[in-house]
């Protein structure tokens, strides 16, 4: 079922591509009119045709206001997405940020000429390394993920400096972000996923038997994805170092600690944060992201390139660092998200940062406590960040799955928890609730939630059948998924080479 | 801090958790508890934080100087209405579109961005996005590893620098060789060299860029592209400068079957350097390979159509360590913003912006090459940009221009020891008359005196 043209979409209620819409010729008069493309090169340089629709502005606004309108963000709702930190983003971090000054500073102007941006990114670093107790963070990074490449590249380069290339092991604690594996194997190092214990944490013992003179790093974030703080964490890293290796930690969760404990006086000798997170950067439905990419002091030179450094009332970018991993990214940093970051520090200042963690965590448990009258909740004790439930016993009682659940929250208005995630919270609902939430909030979500419960044993039909207030009901994944159809196609013989679109 | 917490609230919700204070929430093992006084930044109310960013602003003079630096960043005219609707809060505060059902627009959005992509490099599919142009290129260096087995990549050195840098980073965690080939007199790839490397059949992929970082459109050789195809080397085109596929023949037309590129043409700001947004797309055969997020249209339980994220098998929440890549964030904003400026723009309106791209760049280059002292470097054809060989040291030159307020290009010493007299000069549509004149003048000033060295 191929959508037709606008009248078929709109018909049963989608929105027409913008494909769709349009007439060649109906263009908008930004610029001035130029010369034919052929006055300037050779035809045989050109293209024959560009196939894109040309559509008023009116109707380009319309179209795009009305796609916005279909998309569900913090603006609209709670949105308790665990290990995600959907806090409120404030648009004051918008305004300093997208400033002419910072917005059109093109990548390659003499550091001279823009000591403000450099002010900006190095007062950031500064703020950061203190914050987190680390000696120094690149800005390089895009994502959190993106660091963490960048962190496990530096413990390889490391290594093969000391020539220990037979530490070819990457420590995985089974509660960690897929990244972390993930980008582990981008370096070509082995995996070892290790058990949580019954308290959902890692421990001494059982990091014991997997280390070794294989081991690189150890991947760890520290509150956990349960939202556990790992209380062994100092005796865990002094069991990493005494065999040699490295210990990274993953800064998903910082929001938090901030105030209270800092990675590297927990031991860790590298780290990421995602500021997109902990630090209010608006996540813009999937990016861009900012990975700040932070180290001890043994591992400083070896930072992505390049690192803004002060030197007396005046700074600049450095990229003479030989020992560097070299740059991960086309330019600096994801500067305009860096000027966020630091607009938000200054909204807080240090007791700010500290009450921003105070809250998240009272919120967390506040809503735990909530939860755990009419869900299991597995690790019954005071958590960190945010916590886990588990739907086990409705999906045994009454065949209700987490994704049900997610899929009912839908219908009254809020953003689904992170669902299926640990893997070993079976059922798993993750739930961070964040600071910028109030205690109405709170219990009207912990409201809609316990009648979504109690309907599963009432009514379970009908949370199978939610959601039904949404623009469209549940989507079909594994028809997407095994006739993939991944891009709109002009009608045959419009595009020079297309291929027939897919039978459907 | 932007909590709604009152004294009361706090209270209440401690009774209910059953705690006395916060300070039993929070508390950590008293060896790693936190003793020290921290170094962060004062809080200030916020329009105070809105005045010590117009400090910091202040202190970005160059940004307001007549500009002619490109070389992977570009300034190009943005109507209003992309940041109106960008900037909108349902876009901007959403995370990632899990949850389909309440997505639809952004997946949309992603669909038709995935789709452009595809229109304007002439490939089978396109991902949702990746960080930028240069990690684009080492992630599609990827995907022809795990396509061929082989274990080296061999780039042109007319890559953009900065891009091949990146590269040598993702694939020296890999433990994989990163080869170049020279470029010919005419400031294009050494398309025999290319065809006499490959030959061996060791290379997983070849990487061109076009138009590539000297400007220069490059056109592969019949006897490379023959080459490539004969030795099962994948064949990468790199594109940084997005805008001139509206112009130049796509690299599907010489037989890229993945197409690594930058948008930030499309409507990003420049921003000192990002976000920006990256772009892989590929022919069919690629699909599984393709790393990151992937849109795709279905339909729901009601047989109407709708969108999803789709063949996440791929991707790292799902297969961890043995994912196409650890990619999670991308840059589906900026992506957006693209897609956004893409549509307003039309075919008509882009292949304008071409076309006056063209229109100036000329300009530019005949008027500086009128300059006593100066000759443009290669002959070959340009899009917005091209090479000024200024006679004596780049630098030189360039700091004698920054005293009159502009910045005259980029020194290409920086990354081409060989091209040290050499300025990279973009003129965009936003490059003025007046600014082609002044850059001429102050040139002829400039060079009038005897060089130093």
């Amino acid at each position: 079922m191929s959508p037709q043209p606008s009248e078929a979409a709109g018909g049963n209620g989608g929105v027409a591509l913008i494909f769709e819409l349009g007439q060649e010729g109906r263009a908008n008069r930004y610029l001035e009119n130029a010369k034919p493309l052929e006055t300037f090169l050779p035809p045989s340089l050109l293209r024959d045709d560009l196939p894109l629709p040309d559509n008023s502005e009116l109707d380009v606004v319309r179209h795009y206001t009305q796609l916005s309108q279909r998309t569900f963000g913090i603006d609209l709702g709670f949105y308790p997405l665990g290990s995600c930190t959907m806090k409120y983003n404030p648009r004051v971090n918008d305004a300093v940020a997208t400033r002419h000054e910072f917005a059109d500073l093109h990548p390659y102007t003499p550091d001279e000429l823009a000591q403000g941006a450099l002010q900006v990114m190095y007062e950031l670093e500064r703020s950061l390394s203190s914050l987190f107790g680390m000696a120094a963070f690149s800005l390089n990074p895009s994502a959190g993920a993106h660091a963490e490449l960048g962190a496990l590249l530096i413990a390889k380069k490391f290594f093969k400096e000391r020539g220990q290339t037979q530490r070819d092991k990457v420590i995985v604690p089974d509660t960690a972000h897929g990244t972390n594996p993930a980008s582990a194997a981008m370096c070509g190092f082995k995996v070892i996923s290790l058990p949580s214990d019954e308290r959902g944490r890692v421990s001494v013992a059982e990091i014991g038997k997997v280390l070794g003179a294989d081991t690189a790093v150890c991947m760890m974030t520290n509150p956990n994805t349960l939202g556990l703080f790992e209380d062994e964490i100092a005796e865990i890293a002094a069991a990493v170092h005494e065999a040699g290796g490295l210990m990274y930690y993953d800064g998903a969760n910082a929001n938090a600690i901030m105030g209270y404990a800092r990675p590297g006086d927990m031991g860790f000798d590298l780290m990421h944060l995602n500021t997109h997170k902990t630090f209010t950067i608006p996540h813009g439905g999937g990016g861009a992201g900012h990975g700040p990419l932070g180290v001890a002091a043994h591992l400083v030179e070896y930072l992505p390139i390049p690192v803004v450094v002060r030197e007396g009332s005046s700074f600049r970018l450095d990229f003479d660092r030989p020992k560097s991993i070299g740059p991960m990214r086309s330019f600096w940093s994801n500067f305009a998200h860096a000027a966020r970051a630091l607009a938000y520090l200054y909204a807080n200042g240090e007791e700010g940062l500290k009450r921003v963690s105070q809250l998240a965590v009272l919120n967390a448990n506040y809503l735990r406590v909530k939860v755990a009258e009419f869900l299991d909740t597995p690790y019954p004790e005071n958590c960190r960040h945010e916590f886990v439930a588990s739907a086990q016993r409705l999906r045994k009682e009454h065949g209700v799955r987490a994704l049900d659940i997610a899929k009912a929250l839908l219908d009254c208005g809020y953003m689904a928890p992170t669902i299926y995630f640990p893997l070993i919270v079976p059922e798993c609902l993750m739930i961070e609730p964040t600071e910028t939430e109030s205690k109405e909030t709170l219990d009207a979500f912990a409201q809609a939630l316990q009648t979504i419960v109690e309907r599963a044993a009432s009514d379970p039909e009908a949370l199978f059948a939610a959601p039904t207030t949404t623009v469209v009901g549940r989507v079909d994944e594994t028809r997407a998924a095994r006739r993939p159809d991944l891009r709109w196609r002009p009608a045959t013989g419009q595009e020079e080479g297309s291929r027939p679109a897919p039978k459907k | 801090m932007y909590a709604p917490h009152t004294e009361r609230d706090v209270e209440q919700m401690l009774e209910t958790i059953g705690v006395e204070s916060l300070e039993d929430l929070l508390r950590v093992p008293d060896p790693i508890a936190l003793k020290a006084k921290l170094d962060v930044v004062p809080a200030l109310p916020e329009y105070l934080i809105q005045r010590r960013f117009a400090r910091f602003a202040e202190q970005n003079p160059g940004v307001d100087y007549r500009s002619f630096l490109g070389g992977g960043s570009y300034r190009h005219y943005v109507p209003p209405a992309v940041a109106a609707l960008a900037m909108r809060g349902e876009f901007l505060t959403a995370y990632t579109p899990y949850q389909a059902e309440v997505s639809q627009g952004y997946l949309q959005a992603i669909y038709e961005w995935q789709t452009y992509i595809c229109l304007l490099t002439g490939m089978d599919l396109a991902n949702a996005s990746v960080y930028d142009g240069a990690t684009a290129l080492a992630e599609a260096a990827i995907m022809a590893l795990a396509a061929t087995g082989r274990a080296k990549i061999l780039v042109s050195r007319t890559v953009d620098p900065n891009y091949r840098a990146v590269l040598r980073t993702y694939c020296d965690g890999l433990d994989v060789a990163v080869d170049e080939i020279a470029f010919a007199d005419d400031g294009t790839t050494d398309f025999g060299a290319l065809a006499d490397a490959v030959a061996g059949n060791a290379y997983a992929a070849v990487a061109l860029q076009s138009p590539n970082f000297f400007g220069c459109v490059e056109r592969p050789a019949p006897r490379a592209t023959e080459a490539i195809a004969a030795s099962g080397t994948v064949p990468i085109g790199v594109v940084a400068e997005a805008l001139s596929l509206a112009a130049l023949a796509p690299p599907a037309s010489w037989g890229a079957q993945i197409v690594a590129g930058e948008a930030q043409s499309f409507g990003v700001a420049p921003a000192y350097g990002g976000p920006y947004a990256g772009f892989i797309a590929s022919t069919q055969e690629h699909m599984r390979r393709i790393p990151g997020r992937l849109a795709g249209r279905t339909v729901d339980n009601a047989g109407r159509t709708a969108y999803v994220l789709t063949l996440q098998a791929r991707e790292q929440h799902i297969r961890r360590e043995r994912a196409t890549s650890n990619i999670c964030t991308n840059q589906a904003h900026c992506a957006l913003i693209a897609t956004i400026y893409l549509a307003l723009m039309g075919k008509t309106g882009l292949r304008n912006a071409a076309a006056l791209n063209l229109t100036r760049s000329r300009e530019l280059a005949s008027a500086v090459a009128n300059v006593e002292g100066v000759r443009l470097k290669y002959a070959t054809p340009f899009f917005n940009e091209f090479v000024a060989d200024v006679g004596r040291p780049a630098g030189e030159v360039l700091s004698a221009l920054r005293a009159r307020r502009i910045l005259g290009g980029l020194d290409l010493g920086r990354f081409y020891p060989e091209l040290g007299t050499c300025i990279l000069m973009t003129a965009t549509e936003l490059t003025t008359s007046g600014d082609v004149r002044a850059l001429a003048d102050a040139l002829q000033e400039v060079l009038r005196v005897p060089a130093t060295v």
